[in-house]
């Protein structure tokens, strides 16, 4: 199961992941993500990809998860 | 220094009383804790009486203690942190126990770095707290003297910081960084002091770990609760005629420590619970709390560090928090955006509500941030500022009306919390 979750010490606020994948992230009013924290179906997985891809400081992380828990 | 004599002969009985760590001040020395506690045990499965006793951490986060030791034992060349930096402003527990109980303490780290199979260990405290720093320094000379330990234990002074506690913030900075927190994973247990495995101990709850060691998990629990076995260590000031450290056994009540400390009259208007990064709670919510991590839960509070801060009648509960709130603003460690932006923001917004100007608008903001900034950090410095100020909200209701209404009060200028200026990050 795929999660998204935020290194929030390298995060700088860019914004581009909640512009490429509005479906789960958004922004608060200093420019830093909101995460949607609900697995994410298999339809959104390449957005999420695609939004983890693009992050210029690589602070975007995509966690898998076993269905097992941690 | 007189040579101690370390034999195995001596097997004192397990002490019977709730005050099982605190000794009167000074605390005694090697021979006389020897003789009161006998010698610590070579033989023991400590992480199996650990999981017997239900011993949980007492820094603040409540982490059962077993799983901690558990998780780093059998790794390659693991290190013992012994964490007394104690950056919590109320909280005096870890100071003195490290002063009166020093020969406890340093027996729990040996014991807890035998169990771990770590062959070093660091105690962390405050480099201000020149007192504490002594008493182990003395300490450690007369255990070296009877060769009692088979760890190497160096004292390492910390910088003035209220994150410096944080595991994470403490080995980072003991690597030779800046005091503060770093991304997990990895957390300390897989890569911590020079990338070794790292277990890190409240020191406090080495202390515990010592009793358990010599006297057996099933010992440590004929004090307390099913959930919070044993005593603990709290600090209770305000408005108490006789503020300090005292030993209370988990689920006491918290009224009764606050008598014991001195407290007059009827309950106080609030009680500050957990310190800084806790929870005010109302009379009604005080009359019926325990000192206890479970109880407190139920009542939506947490133990934390054990602070038990009493509301004087003279202070606005309201107005120290806003002084509170700004100190957390300025003891960030300003590496996430949230915190960054969100603790100066909640500041000032209840700055405003105690200035009473458009306070309707500041409490809404406010409440808003306060949600904002939770879970969204490296650490939960931020969750420690919103859960404080947004109890400060349901508990000072009545204030927050008031403060609207004809502005600031005559107790908002009492500043009865201290808020130490922020130091070195190194």
């Amino acid at each position: 199961m795929m999660r998204l979750a935020v290194d929030w010490i390298g995060c700088k606020g860019h914004g581009l992941c909640a512009e490429l994948f509005p479906e789960r992230i958004s922004l608060d009013e200093w420019g830093y993500p909101i995460i949607d924290d609900r697995p994410i179906p298999p339809a959104l997985e390449a957005h999420a990809r695609r939004a983890a891809d693009a992050c210029p400081t690589l602070a975007l992380l995509i966690r898998m998860e076993s269905l097992t828990g941690r | 220094m007189t040579d101690v004599a370390v034999t195995g002969a001596n097997h004192p009985a397990a002490p019977g009383g709730v005050a099982r760590l605190l000794e009167p001040l000074p605390g005694p020395g090697l021979r006389g804790h020897l003789e009161r506690f006998g010698t610590p045990p070579r033989k023991v499965d400590l992480i199996a009486e650990l999981q017997a006793s239900g011993l949980r951490g007492r820094g603040g986060a409540s982490f059962p203690t077993a799983v901690k030791l558990a998780a780093v034992a059998g790794r390659r060349r693991p290190i013992v942190v012994a964490n007394g930096t104690e950056g919590e402003p109320l909280s005096a527990k870890d100071k003195i126990l490290l002063v009166s109980a020093t020969h406890l303490v340093l027996d729990g780290l040996a014991l807890a770095a035998q169990a771990v199979g770590a062959t070093d260990a660091v105690v962390c405290v405050e480099r201000t707290a020149t007192r504490v720093i002594a008493a182990l320094e003395g300490a450690l000379a007369e255990r070296a003297a009877a060769r009692l330990d088979r760890v190497d234990v160096r004292i390492a002074g910390t910088p003035s910081r209220y994150v410096v506690g944080e595991e994470t913030a403490l080995v980072h900075w003991l690597n030779g960084g800046d005091a503060k927190p770093t991304t997990t994973p990895p957390r300390p247990f897989e890569k911590g002091v020079n990338g070794r495995p790292t277990l890190v101990q409240n020191v406090e709850t080495l202390a515990h770990i010592a009793l358990i060691a010599r006297f057996g998990g099933a010992w440590y629990r004929t004090l307390g609760t099913a959930e919070d076995p044993g005593t603990t260590l709290v600090t209770i000031g305000g408005g108490v005629a006789r503020p300090g450290v005292y030993e209370v056994e988990q689920g006491s009540g918290l009224v009764a420590a606050m008598r014991a400390a001195g407290l007059p009259g009827g309950p106080p208007p609030a009680v500050l619970v957990g310190g800084y990064f806790g929870t005010w709670l109302d009379p009604a919510s005080v009359a019926e709390a325990p000192v206890s991590v479970a109880g407190l839960r139920h009542l939506g509070a947490s133990l934390g560090c054990g602070v038990v801060w009493a509301l004087p009648a003279d202070v606005c509960g309201l107005a120290e928090t806003a002084r509170v709130a700004r100190w957390f603003a300025d003891q960030s460690a300003r590496q996430c955006g949230p915190c960054l932006n969100g603790l100066p923001s909640i500041a000032a917004a209840l700055d405003a509500v105690v200035a009473g100007k458009r306070s309707a608008d500041a409490l809404a903001h406010l409440q808003r941030w306060a949600g904002l900034v939770v879970g969204r950090g490296a650490c939960h410095h931020p969750d420690g500022a919103s859960r404080l100020v947004q109890s400060a909200v349901e508990v000072f209701g009545e204030e927050i009306a008031r403060h609207a209404r004809r502005g600031p009060c005559k107790a908002s200028s009492a500043h009865a919390l201290p808020v130490p200026a922020g130091g070195s990050w190194r």
